[in-house]
């Protein structure tokens, strides 16, 4: 039976089995990257704004990032045990400093000259930040979550060594029956979502954010 | 006889690890209605007296008064929506469209959508800009000169009774200049607003000014018609200034 055939019959008699992996997949990353936002985001505004602390916050999740992913997942083993919730915490770690940077970043760079035009247009400190600071930030933020999403559908596939399902577990599955069309079905998916992600953020700033092009410099 | 719209009392402004005050003991007052320009070098305080105007600087010392009452006691957020403020970055906000930068101060306002938008049309047709063209665009897709007019256009959205400018033609080629130059003296005739507009260029303090505030080193050195300087400098930098200026004029004719 030659590749493609291969491929052709799994997908007619594991068409149901696939979906429920894709969709976990799909799950899993939406739910680490709206925690890691929320995370992310605030702390990120608070790192801009109380510059001491964000040194702080800032280091301590750089020395987290450069534990390797697969190293949290299996340290956290003995404390959380295996299933989801370890895979959602090694996940948001990684998710979290990218989102973080970028938020500080986006409201560092806003120009004084445009606060102290909203200030001098009678805004009060309210206003100022939800009329001029946010949305002049938004598409930098968004950049970091961009990032933060590419890096969690990646990573998510290794979450399937602990039993957090998702695409990863075809993936485990093809290396342990030594099944090339569960390798090329689980990692070519993983590839597509990324690049989904991508387009759907690309697609977002464009529709919503037509100005951002003029903010970078 | 009309009002007096600023008064300024003994005023004076040091900034935190100076060694002297950027504004020193200023005392003036201008009529409603006048067009004053007030010229001087960089760090001579113009910057710092405009700004003293709409509290985003207060005073260590003196009174300031608009329209008769002293800005001190009022709400600096209630003060500023009654007061235009134009800067030389124009800084029109680049995620809102122009009728969503001109609409800025009526919705803080909380105009209703209907009024706001009635008026930013013809804000926007009043400084040359035809609203079905400009108001959805945004401003990167503006030249300088037209972003500086929607800026002027959102400066007046309430029809202010004062406006403050900072430099606000300074980054601007000098055709376009001459052209807003002219767009603003027809302007402020028409609504009889009361101008406070900083330069450092002597050429656009005398062409727009009724009177024109010559600062130096936080004071001012001398507030007159533009003729009564020209005619009777109070000392010598203002001379130094006239004398610079007329060197400009002889070194065009000796070039004709």
């Amino acid at each position: 039976m030659d590749f493609f055939s291969q491929l052709q019959s799994y997908f007619a008699q594991n068409s149901a089995e696939y979906l429920r992996c894709l969709a976990e997949h799909i799950q899993i990353t939406l739910l680490s990257l709206g925690i890691s936002a929320l995370i992310g985001i605030p702390l990120g505004y608070c790192c801009h704004r109380f510059q001491q602390m964000g040194r702080w916050i800032t280091g301590i999740f750089q020395v987290l990032r450069i534990v390797p992913s697969l190293a949290v997942l299996i340290l956290l083993i003995p404390v959380l045990g295996v299933g989801l919730l370890p895979a959602l915490v090694a996940l948001i770690l990684l998710a979290v400093p990218p989102i973080l940077m970028n938020t500080t970043t986006a409201f560092a760079q806003i120009p004084a000259f445009y606060l102290e035009t909203a200030q001098a247009l009678g805004m009060d400190g309210h206003q100022k930040f939800w009329r001029v600071e946010l949305p002049s930030a938004l598409p930098q933020i968004l950049v970091g979550v961009k990032t933060a999403a590419v890096e969690i559908v990646a990573s998510a596939a290794i979450a399937a060594k602990i039993g957090a399902g998702g695409l990863g577990g075809l993936i485990l599955t093809g290396l342990g029956l030594m099944r090339t069309d569960l390798l090329v079905v689980g990692g070519g998916s993983v590839a597509l979502l990324a690049m989904c992600i991508g387009l759907i953020f690309e697609l977002i700033q464009r529709r919503w954010m037509p100005y951002a092009s003029s903010l970078r410099g | 006889m009309a009002q007096a719209a600023v008064v300024f009392e003994n005023v004076s402004k040091r900034f935190p690890g100076a060694n002297y005050a950027a504004v020193n003991q200023v005392s003036f007052s201008v009529q409603e209605g006048e067009f004053i320009t007030i010229l001087g070098s960089s760090g001579c305080g113009k910057t710092t007296l405009l700004k003293m105007v709409n509290r985003l600087y207060e005073p260590d010392s003196g009174t300031i008064t608009l329209f008769g009452k002293g800005i001190a006691t009022q709400n600096p957020v209630q003060l500023r929506r009654n007061i235009g403020y134009v800067i030389q970055q124009i800084g029109l906000f680049p995620h809102m469209t122009i009728e969503q930068n001109v609409a800025t101060v009526p919705s803080l306002l909380g105009w209703d959508n209907k009024k706001t938008r009635e008026r930013c049309h013809q804000l926007l047709e009043l400084v040359g800009l035809p609203a079905a063209e400009f108001s959805p665009r945004f401003p990167h897709q503006l030249s300088g000169g037209q972003q500086q007019r929607a800026g002027l256009a959102r400066a007046l959205a309430t029809q202010p009774p004062l406006l403050l400018m900072d430099e606000p033609f300074g980054a601007i080629d000098a055709i376009t200049r001459l052209g807003l130059q002219d767009e603003l003296l027809r302007l402020q005739k028409q609504l009889g607003t009361t101008i406070l507009f900083v330069t450092h260029d002597i050429n656009e303090a005398f062409r727009l000014g009724d009177r024109v505030m010559v600062m130096n080193e936080g004071q001012i050195s001398q507030f007159e018609t533009p003729k009564n300087i020209l005619h009777h400098p109070a000392d010598p930098f203002v001379a130094r200034l006239i004398a610079s200026a007329r060197q400009q004029e002889a070194f065009w004719e000796d070039l004709a």
